[in-house]
């Protein structure tokens, strides 16, 4: 056989033998490859950083501190990945007034250390980068606001991130969570929107931004904090879009929320349905 | 070995710094916003003359085609202005305010020269400029574009643009279409500058909607796409004057033909090139700077200012930390738990790096849902202040459109394009009945917002900042238009033991206006920087005479004035506390 005839098959045994690589490896390298992608289109394509100081600052404290907590809580250095991921979250999911540094360090700090704070049975209750931009838009929502950039409102953008993600979401096995609650939005916000007479396509937009984006594949979909059993899980996605409808209802009517609940309905969802989800979850542990 | 706590107490120990943490983010949201600098005494104080004055304008703002009725209330959000003008060259001050609405006339207020004004625009043919088939008028600028000693005023409209001489210093002639300038743009903004430096005062438009008909509408589709880098706005249009009254556009052939949503436009030297230059503050886009390539072109220079996508709302310029430069500040949209895009103060920095870099921090960052701003030294201390406008729409108090438009802004932009999908507005606010904001300027060590202390307290939504010494007596008087609502003259009353010196220029290889003429003034350890604007801010345009502060300092030791000519005039040692009628020289 020529080495023209070899050529295909070669490419084709890389392909196949990088693909059951893939497969094999540890899926918070997937998570943190699908952040780094979001992180640095953002980034080059829309300049969302807003600054390299936040991201440094941002990461650094997000790591320290996992650095410094798991070893005085468990005698050794945890995996840092999860701080990882959590920095660069914040980066992108955290505005502040002004140029201030401070909520990315105290943002930082709160996230991973909630993991230490808020546990049962050794598990923590919530996303730690859910945890900390909820704390900061209830604790300073006249300094902090969550991401205003919108990848340019730009289809290409959406449908690469969403595309990526979807494949990720696969391969570690929360699919059905982002399908789940992806259908759940658009049916009860469609129903919403017709109970109280309004047009639905506004009411159905926000689910193409990028804050939805980053809640899809970071938050809901974070591995620690889902419940076990993919019924449950489907169950919990359902119920996390149900509490997002009523305060999304609620702001429709007016009432008097904290700002963080019109700002970020979905965060502010997940922040007070998934944490007793997985308690419910731990406890039938038994 | 290390003794190890139990679970229980490591899990106790850690939760003290975390909730030290916590507390600490609910500290400084009640703090006072990060600025090291003490208000201390302002030296001076802003009363509301506006009656007094004799200054009854009311701005009324459009209405549009009932197909757009649901976003209305957002698109006919703008069109107050005012722009200082000498039109009766007696050495006062006059004011112009643009109405919006089908019928209500334009103002045009003299200045008697006691303190009150008489609104002339009827008898001087330009009150009644909003006018269905013409559009409505959104602003207006004054230049004297036939060098005859009189200035001539452009006003730019959602419509076509109108073009008047001066005919005797009391009344106006349309010469539109004979300039060439019968041209339908949805505007915000124009400015003059002599690109070319042929002593003539060329045009530059910006626009906002694209050159459409907003009566009468054919497809709803007249948004922006795009919440951060929308380039699908109006194209903004460069207009040469060639002379004799007549005008030809030179968009293309120069490269300025930006569409992307213009608010406002200011033009200097910023590279000292001997070039007048243009700065754009964009809506939903980055700012934009042409740089002057020797009148032959303008070239789109990042200069730091691709970096940063907000919502361009103007842009003044000013000296802001007496190094000689003029730097930039363009506000931008704040709003508590929402969205803080915060203001930009740009220091001109082209000469070393061919940069401006944003130092806005602190109480600078963050006006609210910013409009009109200036630079100026209210108190004659040697450092400029600025005053922002601010407000966007003031309606009902108990409904905010900002969850709203949380919905709209994290859509794709196919979507909001279409003016027709935006949720509708009802009668609901957005960022309005905010407080205008005053900063005192106390250098390295930040901004202070002294609004209250000064006597500025409105709520109303303030569009256009307009800068002018009213009563010739050295202080900076400040003219607000307000969307929908009364304008307000707050007259200056700086620290009487501060000394001053402004300048009154006449061009005559330049332009008559003098406009593009940069001023440096050194006194002792003081050098400032001012130009002679040609528009700026949000659809204003300031006195002419460049206005300086001098403090303590009883002499200036001299004054470098570059003519838009290139001309480099020197003054030694003039005398201050007086307007210095300075001409260009012939040669």
């Amino acid at each position: 056989m020529s080495d023209a005839m070899h050529a295909p098959l070669v490419a084709q045994n890389i392909a196949v033998r990088s693909w059951q690589r893939a497969r094999t490896l540890d899926s918070r390298y997937l998570i943190a490859f699908l952040i780094t992608l979001v992180l640095v289109v953002a980034q080059l394509r829309y300049h969302m950083v807003g600054g390299y100081s936040r991201l440094a600052l941002a990461l650094g404290v997000c790591v320290a501190t996992e650095l410094v907590l798991s070893w005085f809580d468990r005698g050794k250095v945890a995996n840092l990945l999860s701080a990882y991921v959590s920095g660069i979250s914040l980066t992108l999911l955290t505005k502040p007034q002004g140029g201030a540094l401070w909520p990315f360090v105290l943002g930082g700090f709160l996230a991973i250390s909630s993991k230490y704070v808020v546990q049962y049975r050794g598990n923590h209750l919530w996303n730690p980068t859910n945890f900390a931009i909820c704390a900061l838009l209830l604790a300073a929502p006249s300094r902090v606001s969550v991401l205003s950039h919108q990848f340019g409102n730009d289809l290409t953008t959406n449908i690469v991130i969403w595309a990526f993600g979807l494949v990720i979401a696969a391969r570690v096995g929360v699919l059905h969570i982002t399908l789940t609650y992806l259908v759940s939005f658009l049916v009860l916000n469609g129903i919403r929107a017709a109970a109280l007479g309004q047009a639905v396509l506004p009411e159905l937009a926000p689910i193409t931004g990028p804050m939805y984006q980053l809640f899809l594949f970071f938050m809901i979909t974070d591995p620690r904090t889902v419940v076990r059993g993919r019924q449950r899980q489907i169950a919990v996605a359902v119920t996390i879009a149900v509490a997002e409808m009523l305060i999304r209802l609620g702001s429709d009517q007016g009432w008097p929320f904290p700002t963080a609940f019109n700002a970020a309905p979905p965060l502010m969802a997940l922040a007070l349905v998934g944490p007793v989800a997985k308690w419910i979850d731990l406890r039938r542990q038994r | 070995m290390l003794h190890r706590p139990r679970p229980v107490a490591r899990r106790l120990i850690i939760a003290v710094p975390f909730l030290a943490a916590l507390l600490l983010a609910m500290r400084y949201d009640r703090g006072p916003t990060g600025s090291a600098a003490d208000a201390g005494r302002p030296g001076f104080t802003l009363r509301d003359a506006t009656a007094e004055a004799g200054i009854r304008f009311v701005h009324q703002r459009p209405t549009f085609d009932p197909k757009i009725s649901g976003v209305e209330p957002h698109v006919a959000a703008l069109g107050a202005s005012v722009s200082v003008t000498d039109f009766d060259s007696d050495g006062w001050p006059d004011l112009y305010f643009t109405n919006s609405r089908f019928g209500a006339p334009n103002a045009l207020y003299r200045n008697r020269g006691d303190g009150t004004f008489a609104d002339v625009a009827v008898s001087a043919g330009l009150a009644d400029l909003n006018r269905p088939g013409d559009g409505v008028s959104m602003g207006a600028v004054w230049g004297d574009i036939d060098n005859d000693g009189r200035e001539d005023v452009l006003v730019y409209r959602y419509g076509t643009l109108a073009l008047f001489r001066n005919v005797d210093g009391h009344r106006f002639e349309d010469i539109t279409a004979q300039a060439g300038l019968r041209r339908w743009m949805n505007s915000n903004s124009a400015i003059w500058l002599d690109y070319d430096r042929d002593g003539l005062l060329d045009l530059y438009v910006t626009a906002y909607f694209r050159d459409i008909d907003l009566w009468h509408l054919t497809s709803t589709r007249i948004m922006h796409d795009s919440f951060e880098f929308a380039s699908n706005g109006g194209k903004n249009l460069l207009f040469r004057n060639l002379g004799g009254g007549r005008f030809a556009d030179v968009t293309d052939k120069l490269g300025v033909g930006s569409t992307r949503w213009a608010l406002a436009a200011a033009s200097a030297d910023f590279n000292g090139d001997g070039w007048p230059d243009i700065y754009l503050a964009n809506d939903y886009g980055p700012e934009e700077l042409y740089l002057n390539d020797q009148g032959k072109r303008f070239v789109l220079t990042a200069a730091g200012l691709e970096s940063e996508s907000k919502s361009g709302m103007s842009v003044t310029l000013g000296d802001a930390f007496n190094r000689g430069r003029l730097d930039a500040f363009v506000t931008n949209i704040s709003e508590r738990g929402y969205l803080f895009q915060n203001n930009n103060l740009r220091l001109n920095q082209m000469n070393e790096g061919g940069r401006f870099r944003n130092v806005a921090e602190g109480p600078i960052a963050d006006a609210g849902w910013a409009w009109g701003a200036q630079f100026g030294d209210l108190n004659n201390d040697g450092a400029n202040e600025l005053f922002v406008a601010n407000g966007f729409i003031s309606a009902d108090k108990d409904k905010s459109y900002w969850y709203a438009m949380s919905k709209v802004a994290g859509a794709n932009g196919q979507f909001f394009e279409d003016a027709a999908r935006w949720p509708p507005f009802g009668n609901a606010s957005l960022s309005g009945y905010e407080r205008s904001r005053v900063y005192i300027n106390r250098g390295a060590a930040g901004w202070v917002d002294v609004a209250a202390r000064v006597g500025v307290t409105d709520l109303y939504d303030g569009r256009a900042v307009a800068l002018a010494d009213l009563t010739n007596r050295g202080a900076v008087d400040v003219i607000v238009a307000n969307q929908n609502q009364p304008a307000v003259l707050y007259r200056d009353a700086p620290d009487s033991a501060n000394h001053w010196i402004a300048f009154h220029l006449i061009g005559t290889r330049s332009n008559r206006s003098a406009i593009g003429a940069e001023v440096v003034i050194e006194s002792g350890d003081l050098r400032q920087r001012r130009v002679v604007d040609g528009g700026s801010g949000f659809a204003s345009q300031n006195d002419r005479r460049p206005h300086f502060g001098l403090g303590q300092r009883e002499w200036v030791d001299r004054v470098v004035i570059h003519w838009p000519s290139g001309a480099k005039q020197i003054l030694a040692r003039p005398e201050i506390d007086r307007i210095v009628t300075v001409k260009e020289p012939d040669r």
